[in-house]
């Protein structure tokens, strides 16, 4: 009875502790329900953001607000001289959280990093096989393929064993589909029966706790007070996500003080929101390209000429005044100026409807023509108004005699169509994953892509050339050379038009210490204060 | 028109004034519904005659003038009466141009229900052994189904577009008429004029279309003028979800999903679409009321 | 009453049946692949791709796919969402309470104002009220609501600050969730931990006023018009005149003779207008951050998820089948000539 009493009273005490301290409270307005929070399963930043950057880590991060990669579960590693084997040194007394079902008996250790990479490599793992999921990103990355083994060194050293040369292998594993899971809680789900908690009660070492998630209302968590990295751990003791699908209404209520970050605000409003008194506006160039793509399989957009009536007639300082409403920059290159190896030398052709009509006269279309000009149905990273971006194309082709229908589906139907290359001209995107060339050239334009992102069809072997050597290259210099020559190249030939590099925004409360934009447009909250 | 026939069986006698005529004096009662039908005529006369009505093409983009006020506010220019929108498009242009599409949709959908709902009602109606239920049944199940919804489900399946918007408003709206044809129609299948005619050896068909179906008329045209102004609403509501007319056609529901972008920094892109929708819709359900009031009073029960 | 009862039951039968085909055939009609919105602008191995459409049983004939549909419905199992992987019956239960609160809180509001002005009006027929209460309800009959939900945000919320923006609750109080409606959760917190949750019913109330307002509206104005003409009707009974005639108050007359008659089409109003408020809730949640059905609906229908989308559907119209049941039943209790008739 006594006990009893003691335990209420402790409760009541820790209740009142925690309440006490609710100034220590984040509340960030997200843009949209997750679909889970096990990383490996998905490939959307909303995903990414409400899992891997709060309740996981990985063997090696991103900095916060930077591409540049830097030890995370392991302290360090040692790549072997041909490239192919990286080991892992891990980082000791990392603890795993609890909840009401699991308390960990043990710290983190190389099982985690064997189990979590075995379950996506391994089709007859156990796990995998209770609960059976697909590893989109993970295989979109050629990680399958090259991963030869994973293996457990000795309790605290992991070495990945490669096929082949790859120089981002180590950003891809800092990247969020490759979240440590706990092997101890894994099997103890696997034991229970409950494998699918793996995706609604997450368990990590990461900074904040996942606590509960009510569907298109709101996700909470509170503070690792155990985490390990105590410069960017948890600054605030109750992490929020009220999740408010409208961007008005996250601008409303950051406004009210209802939210102190919100997630993706309409370019329209930026203005405003720095206009704000109350509000502070971080900016930061995107990592990201916005561009239209023209099918060179479908005739006349074979024809070179064609593709430069088609782009010098585009008229990009207007589409960025409206679409963008200034937020973001005209891109020249395929990949953003952030990006190393961009080549600053390449230049846009100047906007020139009458040379155009010309050229498309010389081309033997003195008339004109009717093309099909697909716009995305929705709002993304790279382009945030994609109907009106056709709109204003379709208006500025109609100068030179070119009749665009505007078409458009679902979403996945887009897609879907246009990697079967239904389209004529195609207004679509890429936002970077890993911070490497390699990631933006060849998986938008490489020869290998040309059934899946390479939605121009365009597979042309001087520039394939150059992107396949500078993958297996591990030398920056080296890469940097190759990569610089094939973006020449690329505004030669003209597959793409590039349209532009969306600024990030994040409105925050002024109050708001701390917080970083990502480049990769992930949203975390570690090492963020409210005062 | 629609008592013709009753009359005919009556007093002649007495000197009724013409049917025109009553209907009229009835109608005209209703200073509301005489306000209806001059605002809605005007929209319409503006609709026929866009082209020559309108400033501007709809489609034309102005780029220096983007988002630029209406002209008595600052910032305005006389030249665009209304102002413009994001990408500089004139707003009373494309109002005026909305209005085609939208009174286009709302028509087209009355009409491709109300027929097959005429023909489905007056079938359940003459054959209340089994085709009867089981169009009801059919019918029941698509009321069971929130209109809306179901008008977006239709209009995913086919594609947003101008004619997969009519078809998915007048499917979802065929059961009301199914419903009150078939209602109404069993009503008259009782008198005795139906019957009399039956003996006089009137075909099916003859009693389904010429007897029985002009009788109820009164009730119908009510109903279409309703159904009218709730397709546009619907076509309206499809366009704000982005699932109705696409750009860079100007409809007004679809403007107003685009306007919400700007609602913080243009209040005229977001205010006069809705004000218009908002204005033809009362129009028209103010025509409903007079046309209910005038046609047969005894239908001011039905809301 | 029993056999009535049971006749009525029996005539959902083919109903339900129905709508089972119809929500599963609209669906699969739907072109669109769920494994293709998951993965995005990022490339899809078409190996995984056959194997994620064979793990979740797309790639068997159609027949098949809804004899399965049929016989886990059989069995009360609904299946689980393609995105999310949660039971589509769980998301539907954490999810219909707050349609459901703001539904109720939506009718509330609409018949208590509907009712009202409808028999203010009735009572002072041809008066300046009686002109202003016909003229508002006819023009929030033409309202579209969503665009009067953007105007109630701009005014109340952003201009006037008297009303939160969206949600359902302050996210400050961390609501332990009982019944799912948060304002009878937020009411117990309240009552049990005054120290902490002091002030939360109120917040959980106001965050419902805005919503109910836009998703009432309509409603409103058919209760209000419709009671009116009922009322009008009832009034010149011979009944109300003999009651009248009796020396009874008018007041008596009005409320236990003629509104209790005049009520019963107003009722019949209230179930038909059960399936226009789901439709209106699509759009009400939509632009308030509701966390109900109608969006998730919407997300559902756009990211292709079939298994929510049909059962979505298929609660949605058991529930207005439902409430159209329960009306008839009252329809049947208040007016013997309908219970009787064969």
């Amino acid at each position: 009875m006594r006990d009893a009493k003691k335990v209420l009273l402790a409760a009541s005490l820790l209740a009142a502790a925690s309440y006490a301290s609710a100034s220590g409270t984040l509340i960030y307005c997200s843009e949209g329900s997750p679909a889970g929070f096990d990383p490996g399963q998905y490939t959307a930043g909303t995903d990414f953001d409400a899992s891997a950057e709060t309740v996981f880590n990985r063997l090696v991060q991103f900095q916060r607000g930077a591409t540049k990669v830097v030890p995370g579960l392991a302290t360090k590693w040692d790549v072997s001289s041909d490239g192919l084997s990286y080991t892992f040194h891990l980082r000791s007394g990392v603890k795993f959280h609890s909840n009401d079902s699991f308390k960990p008996t043990r710290d983190f250790n190389a099982d985690d990093v064997v189990f979590t990479f075995d379950r996506m490599l391994n089709k007859d793992n156990a796990f995998r096989k209770a609960y059976p999921t697909d590893f989109p990103y993970f295989s979109d990355m050629g990680m399958p393929d090259n991963i030869v083994k994973v293996e457990k060194v000795d309790p605290m050293t992991v070495r990945f064993q490669l096929k082949t040369v790859d120089a981002s292998f180590l950003a891809d594993l800092a990247m969020s589909f490759a979240s440590i899971q706990s092997a101890e809680y894994a099997d103890k789900l696997l034991k229970d029966g409950h494998p699918e908690w793996i995706n609604s009660q997450p368990i990590g070492t990461g900074p904040f706790v996942f606590k509960r998630y009510q569907k298109d209302a709101q996700i909470r968590f509170v503070a690792n007070k155990q985490y390990w990295d105590k410069a960017e751990g948890p600054k605030v003791d109750n992490l929020i996500f009220a999740i408010t699908t409208d961007p008005s209404v996250r601008f409303q209520k950051l406004k009210a003080g209802e939210c102190q970050v919100a997630a993706y605000p309409r370019p329209a409003d930026v203005a405003l929101m720095k206009a704000d008194p109350k509000l502070h506006v971080l900016t930061q160039s995107g990592f990201n390209v916005g561009y239209l793509g023209y099918n060179v399989l479908h005739k006349p957009l074979n024809n070179l000429q064609v593709r430069q009536a088609l782009d010098m007639s585009i008229n990009k300082p207007a589409i960025l005044t409206a679409v963008y409403q200034g937020q973001g920059q005209p891109a020249v290159n395929p990949m953003p100026p952030t990006q190393w190896s961009y080549n600053k030398s390449v230049k846009d052709a100047k906007f020139d409807p009458t040379k155009a009509k010309a050229l498309l006269t010389k081309a033997g279309f003195p008339n004109g023509f009717d093309i099909t000009l697909w716009a995305m149905p929705v709002q993304r990273p790279y382009n945030p108004n994609a109907k009106l971006m056709a709109e204003m194309i379709q208006s500025d082709w109609a100068k030179i005699g070119v009749r665009a229908k505007i078409v458009t589906y679902e979403w996945g139907e887009y897609l879907k169509r246009a990697k079967g290359g239904e389209h004529d001209a195609i207004l679509v995107g890429w936002t970077g994953d890993n911070g490497d060339p390699d990631n933006w050239l060849n998986v938008l334009l490489g020869c290998e892509a040309v059934n899946g992102n390479n939605y121009t069809k365009w597979c042309y072997k001087p520039f394939n050339d150059l992107v396949i050597k500078g993958k297996s290259t591990a030398n920056v210099a080296e890469r940097t050379k190759l990569y610089t020559q094939a973006q020449v190249i690329a505004k030669q030939q003209l597959p793409l038009t590039t349209i532009a590099h969306s600024t990030v925004n994040e409105p925050t409360a002024k109050n708001v210490v701390g917080f970083k934009v990502s480049p990769f447009g992930l949203n975390s909250f570690y090492g963020v204060s409210v005062k | 028109m629609t008592t013709q026939v009753q009359m005919s069986a009556e007093d002649k006698a007495l000197a009724y004034p013409s049917p025109l005529k009553e209907f009229w004096q009835g109608f005209s009662y209703n200073k509301g519904a005489v306000m209806g039908l001059v605002f809605l005529a005007v929209v319409v006369v503006a609709a026929l005659f866009a082209p020559w009505v309108a400033p501007y093409n709809p489609i034309d983009q102005y780029r220096d003038f983007m988002l630029t006020p209406p002209s008595w506010a600052d910032g305005g220019t006389a030249k665009f009466l209304l102002g413009t929108d994001e990408i500089g498009r004139d707003m009373l242009s494309r109002l005026i141009y909305g209005a085609r599409l939208s009174l286009l949709i709302g028509l087209s959908a009355v009409l491709s229900s109300l027929i097959p709902g005429i023909i489905l009602g007056l079938l359940a109606a003459f054959y209340p052994k089994v085709l009867g239920p089981l169009i009801m049944r059919v019918m029941d199940v698509m009321m069971a189904l929130p209109s809306l919804l179901l008008a977006i489900a239709i209009v995913a399946i086919l594609g947003p577009s101008m004619l997969n918007t009519i078809i998915a408003i007048s499917v979802v709206s065929l059961p009301g008429y199914v419903r009150l044809v078939r209602a109404s129609a069993m009503t008259e299948l009782n008198r005795d004029y139906v019957t009399a005619a039956r003996v006089a050896g009137a075909g099916t068909l003859r009693l389904m279309f010429v007897t029985v179906l002009p009788n109820c008329m009164a009730p119908l045209i009510v109903h279409a003028t309703m159904s009218f102004s709730s397709a546009i609403l619907d076509a309206a509501a499809l366009g704000f979800l982005g699932m109705g007319v696409q750009p860079p056609s100007a409809e007004w529901g679809a403007m107003l999903s685009s306007a919400r972008d700007y609602i913080e920094r243009a209040w005229w892109v977001v205010s006069w679409p809705g004000l218009t929708i908002l204005l033809s819709v009362l129009a028209i359900n103010l025509i409903g009321d007079g046309l209910r009031d005038a046609l047969d009073p005894k239908l001011k029960r039905a809301a | 009453m029993f056999s009535f009862i049971l006749r009525r039951l029996w005539l959902l039968v083919p109903s339900i049946l129905g709508i089972t085909l119809l929500t599963f055939g609209l669906i699969r009609m739907i072109p669109g692949d769920p494994v293709e919105v998951m993965v995005g602008e990022r490339t899809l191995d078409p190996a995984l791709h056959a194997a994620a459409l064979h793990r979740l049983g797309l790639d068997k004939p159609l027949y098949l796919q809804y004899l399965d549909y049929a016989g886990s419905l059989l069995h009360g199992n609904l299946g689980q969402s393609l995105v999310t992987r949660v039971n589509v019956w769980d998301e539907f239960t954490t999810l219909f309470p707050a349609t459901l609160e703001l539904a109720i809180s939506a009718m509330l509001f609409a018949v208590v104002v509907g009712l009202l002005a409808g028999v203010v009006a009735a009572i002072k027929r041809g008066s300046l009220f009686d002109h202003g209460v016909m003229g508002l309800s006819l023009t929030g009959f033409s309202m579209p609501i969503f665009w009067l939900g953007l105007l109630l945000i701009m005014l109340f919320s952003v201009r006037l600050g008297w009303t939160p923006v969206s949600g359902r609750i302050d996210l400050a109080f961390d609501i332990p969730v009982r019944t799912g409606l948060m304002t009878v959760d937020a009411w117990l917190a309240e009552h049990n931990d005054p120290a902490n949750f002091a002030g939360a019913f109120k917040d959980a109330l106001a965050h419902l006023i805005l919503p109910s307002i836009a998703l009432g509206t309509i409603p409103m104005a058919v209760i209000a018009r419709m009671t009116r003409s009922s009322m009008l009707e009832v009034l010149r009974e011979d009944y109300v005149r003999t009651a009248r005639a009796k020396g009874l108050s008018p007041a008596r007359v009005i409320f236990i003779h003629t509104l209790r008659n005049a009520l019963i089409p107003v009722l019949t109003v209230v179930g038909l207008q059960v399936g226009t408020l789901m439709g209106g809730a699509v759009l009400t949640e939509t632009i308030f951050s509701w966390p109900g059905i109608g969006k998730w609906l919407i997300d559902a229908i756009q990211r292709r998820d079939y298994p929510v989308v049909q059962n979505g559907i298929l609660m949605v119209a058991l529930l207005v089948i439902l409430v159209n049941f329960i009306v008839d039943i009252l329809y049947g209790i208040a007016n013997p000539r309908i219970r009787h008739a064969k």
